[in-house]
């Protein structure tokens, strides 16, 4: 059993579990599943600076960091109990490309070539950790929610401009994977 | 803890995802089952690899069916839950009525969702597997999260300059 939960989960155990966070979290207590959310609720609490959009009674969603908290020692129980002893399996095409930038270490699920506190400090290391981290924390809450908020929890619900922001995200994503980022990877 | 009136009804209609809808209120340890289904949800975030820089390269190269089945599957058991909740009037543990919102339509979603598109291919997660990567020890992720907390804050400062 333990083998089992060490090895990494499917998709279709995986996606189905991560779904029923929505109605978990309706049924514990009225509370959308969204995560970017609590990036502003941080903000809110820390910094708030007199700017409208952060002057809100943050405490109310607390529940949210709560949460967030929780992912974060989830992530360290999988790995400190049920860690996969193998390294990532990509597809091999991905390998080759990736190999091509320097990129060969699949020991963590973040890639440690590019990821780390060294490479933080160049160019490329800047770019992809401080820039990107950026981008995701702007993105989200221009579109008002992130994977979890529009494309779980919006298309869920069955709305529309969720269908929007998910779609975009998408092609983002895909133009930035495919068009910009090797050029960054490349640096 | 005290539930004040929430006056941002404006910032908020812009808002999709994360609305506290419960009108009650509860002591501080309330909010321990949360930080449970928050535990449990970043366990499987890592276990499938929902939160590998490598798989999110993957699933924006075309080259692997697992990050659309996990995301297809989420949407689909999320649905249908969704459905089941209104078709029965199921309430929370608490007895009250569940809510939900309706999102309306606003440029942000295409702007926003585009850039946050960009973000996502180069850090290899969106704000979730954020705080789970940090968990599993990539202690230089913290930078990333501190910048996505940067970024939420200069849209905050900005909103009114950028088209909504």
């Amino acid at each position: 059993m333990l083998d089992f939960l060490r090895q990494p989960w499917p998709w279709y155990i995986a996606g189905p579990l991560i779904g029923s966070t929505v109605p978990a979290l309706l049924i514990l207590g009225n509370k959308s599943f969204g995560i970017s959310s609590s990036l502003r609720h941080i903000c809110a609490a820390c910094l708030p600076a007199n700017i409208p959009f952060f002057n809100y009674d943050w405490k109310k969603e607390v529940w949210n960091l709560f949460f967030v908290f929780g992912i974060l020692l989830g992530g360290a129980v999988a790995i400190g109990f049920l860690s996969n002893p193998n390294p990532v399996e990509v597809n091999p095409n991905l390998a080759v490309e990736l190999a091509g930038y320097g990129i060969t270490n699949y020991n963590n699920l973040v890639p440690e070539d590019i990821m780390n506190w060294q490479v933080l400090f160049s160019l490329k290391g800047f770019l992809v950790m401080v820039v990107g981290g950026f981008l995701v924390g702007f993105g989200t809450r221009y579109a008002g929610g992130c994977t979890s908020g529009h494309a779980i929890m919006g298309l869920s619900n069955l709305q529309w401009p969720s269908l929007v922001a998910t779609i975009c995200f998408m092609a983002g994503g895909f133009i930035m994977a495919n068009l910009v980022l090797p050029h960054i990877l490349a640096l | 803890m005290k539930n004040q009136e929430n006056t941002d009804f404006e910032t908020r209609s812009l808002d999709s995802a994360c609305i506290n809808e419960s009108q009650l209120t509860h002591h501080w340890y309330h909010n321990i089952k949360y930080l449970l289904v928050g535990i449990l949800f970043g366990i499987v975030f890592v276990k499938s690899e929902v939160v590998s820089w490598f798989r999110i390269q993957e699933m924006f190269r075309l080259q692997s069916f697992h990050m659309y089945g996990i995301i297809g599957s989420a949407i689909l058991v999320g649905m249908f839950s969704i459905w089941l909740i209104k078709r029965f009037d199921i309430k929370t543990i608490y007895g009250e009525k569940i809510e939900f919102h309706s999102k309306s339509f606003n440029k942000g979603q295409i702007f926003g969702g585009l850039i946050f598109g960009f973000g996502w291919a180069i850090t290899g997660a969106c704000p979730g597997p954020l705080f789970a990567q940090i968990g599993t020890g990539a202690t230089v992720i913290i930078v990333t999260l501190l910048s996505a907390i940067a970024g939420t804050w200069f849209y905050g400062l900005l909103r009114d300059k950028f088209p909504h």
